[in-house]
């Protein structure tokens, strides 16, 4: 009795009820191509997420006031003072906060500090078209960089353009084409808020970013913003490249050291600044979507263990009609293994075909787009839900089996 | 002269409890040897297919003691006896029991399949017996293509085709026509001119008159065992037809 034969018997008994097997597998098929679907979408999902922070720049740490200790608002007096000493208020930040940071002996981590200012409801004009800039950001050419923007049109601007303070502007995509539609800006001239500024580029478009449009904005030299719109008051935020991502969590000491230094923060002390690194927020954020997988998987090995559960019904029902064939089985000979293997075989075949065809059923649904979610196959849940349907097929399979190889052969044949 | 085939002693069966209790086999000893044809004879309830079913190994006896070619199978596991039952013993019940949806052919090979015999010498074997029972022309037939004669000799062929050393046959001929019974009975007369070893259960006394021995059962015991032929010697009607 080799395995083969119980196989041939296996295959037999299945197809003499070609309905019930087609049935019991398409159960195991959904389950195991739920499970590989719904993570392939858990980890699409993740993945575009993690995809749209790395756009906003890796490696970067923004540096944003933060009043909740202090008694100064926004718009409050500038602290513009270098005096250490008890903290009192809260104090904005300054360009000499910026200047600070981008001293290489206190801060070697740091790669590039840029200093932004942002002015809010800034209205842009050309001609007869009018558009309300989304943001209107003054900075340093090294925000480019942090922020990881790239110019599609024409050029940055420069140094020289900051120390001069030149009226140039760099225009996101959305901004370009609500203002000049078709035509090249790159050249012309916008009145912002009644102040000319020149186009000297166009921005790459990278896309929205849930909330806001990042294409929505408006880059240029900071004190040309300063100077035509928010005034030389307080910085909005500064925004610090490190100088690799593993370099971030060092650049970030470094920064708290020297601004706690700079703002009289000491001991236990609320900060009255706060520190968005790029890195802690992906973490958070995959941390949050990999939970979202899990959820989603955790349903779809439901579903999965729903299917074994018919496998187990219908071995059940299997034994039960031909409980008389075993006893002849057993009557002419037959070894309870070679019953047993029968039997177990049938389950995990029913098993195996059907998570091998719900793998190929979520192969082929992971191409398509799934609620505006790419789907992602991870190949862990393809050789995991495989794995379980055959275990399951076994663990399911072996009780019903076990009871038709126990049956005394009399018992067997008496039942009818 | 050999050790017999079969050997029983105080061979009692019961079944139920308390009350309900019933001794459907009180005590039965018996003897077959090598070569004989054996009717056993009795009313239904007499316990005739009690003890058919313990010397075809598919019941164990409440007490007492069984062997088959020399073997005690009280101490036999559980993996020997179905070496037992796949070896020694063939098995024609009344009601056939072929396997449904599986040709004649395959059904005659399926003891040798559990018996670990190659697929070649498995079909050679098959195809031989089937021969034997006349049915070379009915191979790829299934159970419910035959009619109950066809059947029953397919079951014949199947208890067979193992070369056993002991047929036991319950009732072969009890859902038969007189014309499928006749086959089946010639077929049995030919086997034990051939040697085999043959246990009948029936309760009509023209299959009885087959045998070179009849054994009549009464309340689960013995009361009668009369020889109608040596067991050496052909079965009493081949014998007659020679004469």
């Amino acid at each position: 009795m080799n395995r083969l034969e119980i196989l041939r018997f296996a295959l037999r008994g299945l197809l003499a009820n070609k309905m019930r097997s087609a049935l019991t597998t398409l159960g195991i098929l959904i389950g195991v191509a739920a499970v590989i679907l719904l993570v392939a979408v858990g980890e699409g999902s993740s993945q575009s997420i993690q995809k749209n922070i790395q756009r906003l720049g890796a490696n970067t740490l923004t540096i944003s006031p933060s009043f909740t200790g202090g008694g100064g608002g926004r718009g409050g007096p500038a602290g513009g003072g270098q005096n250490t000493g008890p903290r009192t208020q809260a104090r904005q930040l300054t360009l000499a906060d910026a200047e600070a940071l981008a001293d290489k002996a206190a801060a070697p981590s740091v790669a590039s500090v840029s200093p932004v200012v942002t002015a809010g409801s800034a209205t842009a004009t050309y001609e007869a078209a009018s558009h309300g800039i989304g943001q209107l950001v003054g900075t340093y050419p090294s925000y480019f960089e942090a922020m990881n923007r790239q110019v599609a049109r024409g050029t940055y601007f420069f140094n020289d353009d900051v120390l001069a303070a030149r009226k140039v502007m760099v225009l996101g995509t959305t901004v370009a084409e609500e203002l000049f539609g078709d035509l090249d800006p790159v050249g012309r001239q916008v009145s912002v808020s009644g102040v000319p500024f020149t186009v000297v580029g166009v921005l790459k478009e990278s896309g929205s970013t849930g909330m806001q449009d990042a294409d929505d904005v408006a880059l240029a030299p900071l004190p040309a913003v300063q100077q035509s719109l928010t005034g030389f008051g307080s910085l909005g935020s500064i925004v610090v490249r490190a100088t690799g991502a593993s370099a971030t969590a060092t650049a970030q000491a470094e920064v708290t050291a020297i601004l706690n230094q700079r703002h009289g923060v000491t001991g236990t002390a609320a900060a009255d600044y706060r520190i968005l690194n790029q890195a802690t927020l992906q973490e958070t954020v995959s941390a949050a979507t990999g939970t979202f997988t899990v959820l989603l998987g955790a349903v779809a090995a439901i579903s999965l263990l729903v299917g074994g559960i018919g496998i187990t019904n219908i071995m059940l029902v299997t034994v039960t009609e031909r409980t008389r064939e075993i006893g002849i089985r057993k009557a002419i000979g037959a070894p309870r293994g070679a019953i047993l293997g029968q039997f177990l075989m049938e389950a995990t075949l029913l098993s195996l075909v059907g998570g091998l065809s719900g793998v190929l059923v979520a192969f082929a649904g992971t191409r398509f787009t799934i609620a505006g979610i790419e789907p992602v196959l991870v190949p862990s849940s393809v050789v995991l839900a495989l794995g379980v349907s055959v275990g399951i097929g076994l663990f399911f399979g072996s009780y019903p089996a076990n009871r038709a190889a126990k049956l005394r052969p009399i018992q067997a044949l008496r039942h009818e | 002269m050999s050790a017999p085939v079969l050997r029983v002693r105080e061979l009692v069966k019961e079944y139920g409890e308390g009350d309900a209790r019933v001794r459907a086999l009180r005590g039965v000893d018996l003897d077959v040897d090598q070569g004989d044809y054996v009717a056993v004879m009795g009313a239904s309830g007499s316990g005739k297919s009690t003890l058919m079913n313990i010397l075809g190994c598919l019941d164990v006896p409440t007490s007492g003691s069984y062997q088959i070619d020399g073997a005690d199978v009280g101490l036999l596991d559980e993996h020997q006896l179905a070496l037992l039952r796949n070896r020694r013993v063939g098995f024609v019940f009344q009601s056939f029991n072929l396997i449904p949806r599986m040709s004649a052919l395959a059904n005659v090979e399926l003891p040798l399949v559990y018996g670990g015999v190659g697929q070649a010498e498995r079909r050679s074997r098959a195809l031989a017996a089937l021969e034997q029972v006349g049915l070379s022309d009915r191979l790829h037939h299934e159970p419910n293509q035959l009619s109950g004669g066809q059947q029953q000799r397919v079951a014949v062929a199947r208890a067979l085709v193992t070369a056993p050393a002991l047929l036991l046959a319950d009732e072969p001929t009890g859902n038969l026509d007189t014309a499928s019974t006749r086959d089946v009975l010639d077929i049995l007369d030919r086997l034990s001119a051939a040697g085999r070893t043959i246990v009948v259960i029936t309760h009509e006394d023209d299959v009885a008159a087959h045998a070179k021995r009849v054994i009549r059962l009464v309340d689960g015991a013995i009361v009668e065992d009369r020889r109608q032929a040596p067991v050496d010697g052909p079965p009493p009607r081949l014998a007659e037809a020679a004469r």
